[in-house]
């Protein structure tokens, strides 16, 4: 098969998969609307979202679409340049950490005994160590974390439930004929991991990387809040971290705190009506069962 | 019994584990500052103090790292925790226990009731497939599950404290009010807790929802729910003890499971509330630079989840009678 129309007709069928779940579409059409703020965050932005030039505490008002902050900065603004920061952290922590847990629990799964036996025992103990307060721990020693360190401590602490799942479902691919006779005609063992086990497993990896996304916008919006990331750089955690540090919300300018809650959870929404359109994809049970209902009355 | 062993042989590993990442985590960042902080101490608070931040923190000129580490775990499993640099000279365990019941009585109580009524909710939801509450919740706790937790609180603080004034804005209690068993410092204690304790179940009810309701649809399809329909039992009786009893198995492992983020998000909505919990002590450690209370603090945090796990461990077994047989 020719490579550009695996690529035509993988993209088919993510299209029919859109248009058949509507969950899934809205999370799609949100996730293409912030990737395109955040590749082209000029264009979304009127003001320079640092000058502190106007009227601090302005309300609403066709300048100010959600009001200026205590320091005179547009608000708006503001919310679109963090847009950038915010997608950036979800996809590459959603992107390394599915790596690690693919890696690791692939491993423990295809190579078994004692391998399998001290993998698994470490990811369950990273599992549960609570890793919100170790992250602030970590990263109160380092006074604030920068980008790439934030990306480094949500990694760290983000793969394990991962790989435990994947862990699983490999065990239940591994004896599988169709993996046995891959091995008895003598592949190797990357052929028989990369073509063979990990394309039936995509689903879940795929919902693996929407969840650790979800998961790295949530921990690093609070990490930001409580003044742990770098509050010069333009994020949603850092405008909720000022707004909450200038009173926001007692002061009369709720929609300064407000906006970017809301923001985080737009692109949370975003990444989680994506992943439940998978989890009933890989699970067919959960589909829901008004469709089959009224085919019923039909008949 | 098998089972059990391996869960309490489990529960020593990775209370093992945390000691040593504490152990290790101020060794290895950059600049080492725990050395730094005792240069910044030394000559401005007496030699006790100073000895208490080298029990704290395992620092000792003259040891080894080896034997340094022993000394830490040894005093740490005596309940030896050094002093506190903020609330100086009062130890660390006074600091963690004037805040723990606070912590105790709102994560504690609210987690375990998102717990069950999640879990009741999730299973009646999936009992009445296509039902109302089957269509609408699912989609509604997807969504509130993407926002931050502490802008629940926010959000709640801003409508129900600020606007309407139903509610105190922060704290755990009226400062002005003298500590007492009193009916009226207790009602004030519960009016304070409100707030808090709404953002955190509304924030983790979704999750026991959506998970009970998935393994209940799975459970539902089973044999031997038919069997008993067949057998004509009450639907009441069939949806709690046949089916409901055994999908609360995996969920009672995925509470163990994202225990640790709901203690997550509990923090930061005690940040929020200034309520005066271990996870509002934690954030005022960190900016008070006080690292032996804030370390400490990790360490019981980290421990208070462990033991929530093992129980529900131990709820397993008990619930599950597959799990005694060893096979």
């Amino acid at each position: 098969m020719k490579p550009l129309s695996l690529v035509g007709r993988s993209l088919g069928s993510v299209y029919r998969f859109l248009r058949r779940d509507k969950k899934a579409m809205v999370g799609a059409i949100i996730l293409f609307v912030l990737l395109v703020i955040t590749a082209f965050p000029n264009w979304f932005t009127p003001d320079n979202p640092a000058a502190e030039i106007y009227t601090p505490g302005a309300g609403l008002s066709w300048a100010h679409p959600l009001g200026t902050t205590s320091f005179g900065q547009d608000v708006f603004s503001q919310l679109m340049a963090g847009t950038r920061q915010s997608v950036m952290i979800a996809l590459i922590v959603g992107f390394l950490s599915t790596f690690i847990s693919v890696a690791i629990g692939i491993t423990a799964a295809y190579t078994g005994g004692l391998v399998d036996d001290f993998l698994s025992l470490f990811t369950d103990v990273v599992l549960v160590i609570p890793t919100f307060p170790l992250i602030i721990v970590i990263t109160a020693y380092l006074k604030s974390a920068s980008f790439w360190l934030m990306v480094l401590v949500l990694v760290i602490t983000g793969w394990s439930y991962g790989a435990r799942q994947l862990r699983v479902q490999a065990l239940s691919l591994r004896n599988r004929d169709y993996l046995l006779a891959a091995k008895a005609r003598g592949e190797s063992s990357w052929y028989v991991i990369c073509v063979e086990l990990i394309p039936p497993m995509t689903s879940l990896i795929v919902a693996n990387f929407l969840s650790s996304a979800l998961y790295a916008v949530l921990t690093a919006a609070g990490l930001q809040f409580v003044g742990l990331g770098n509050i010069n750089t333009e994020s949603w955690g850092t405008m909720l971290y000022w707004a909450q540090n200038n009173e926001a919300l007692s002061i009369g300018m709720p929609l300064w705190a407000l906006a970017p809650g809301i923001a985080i959870a737009v692109l949370g929404s975003s990444f989680a009506l994506l992943n439940y359109a998978f989890d009933e994809i890989a699970n067919p049970a959960l589909r829901p069962v008004t469709t089959k209902r009224s085919k019923k009355a039909l008949a | 019994m098998k089972f059990l062993v391996r869960r309490v042989g489990f529960l020593l590993i990775a209370l093992w584990s945390a000691l040593t990442v504490n152990f290790f985590i101020p060794r290895l960042m950059p600049g080492n500052p725990a050395e730094s902080m005792m240069a910044k101490f030394h000559g401005h608070v007496n030699p006790g103090a100073i000895k208490a931040l080298e029990v704290a923190f395992g620092i000792n000129n003259h040891q080894s790292l080896i034997s340094s580490y022993f000394e830490y775990l040894n005093n740490t499993l005596h309940g030896n925790l050094g002093l506190s640099l903020s609330y100086f000279p009062i130890p660390v365990s006074t600091v963690i226990l004037r805040a723990l019941p606070w912590s105790l009585g709102l994560v504690g109580v609210s987690t375990i009731l998102g717990f069950v009524i999640g879990t009741a909710i999730g299973a009646i939801a999936a009992w009445r497939r296509g039902g109302l509450l089957d269509s609408v919740l699912p989609p509604v706790f997807i969504v509130i599950s993407a926002f931050p937790y502490f802008w629940i609180g926010l959000l709640s603080v801003w409508l129900f404290a600020l606007t309407l004034g139903w509610f105190p804005i922060l704290g755990g209690y009226t400062e002005t009010a003298t500590a007492s068993w009193s009916f009226s410092f207790i009602g004030d204690i519960l009016w304070h807790s409100v707030l808090p304790a709404f953002t955190i179940l509304l924030t983790s009810i979704g999750g026991w929802i959506l998970t009970m309701r998935n393994n209940m649809i799975t459970v539902v399809a089973e044999d031997y729910v038919k069997m008993a329909r067949a057998k004509g039992l009450k639907p009441r009786r069939i949806l709690w003890h046949y089916a409901g009893r055994n999908a609360l198995l995996p969920n009672l492992t995925g509470f163990a499971m994202s225990l640790g983020f709901v203690i997550s998000g509990a923090i930061l909505v005690e940040y929020v509330f200034n309520y005066p919990g271990l996870g509002f002590t934690l954030l005022q450690a960190v900016q008070n630079e006080d690292y032996p209370l804030m370390q400490s603090l990790f360490l019981l945090i980290t421990v208070a989840v462990l033991v929530a796990i093992f129980i529900s461990d131990i709820a397993t077994v008990i619930l599950d009678p597959r799990t005694r047989s060893g096979s």
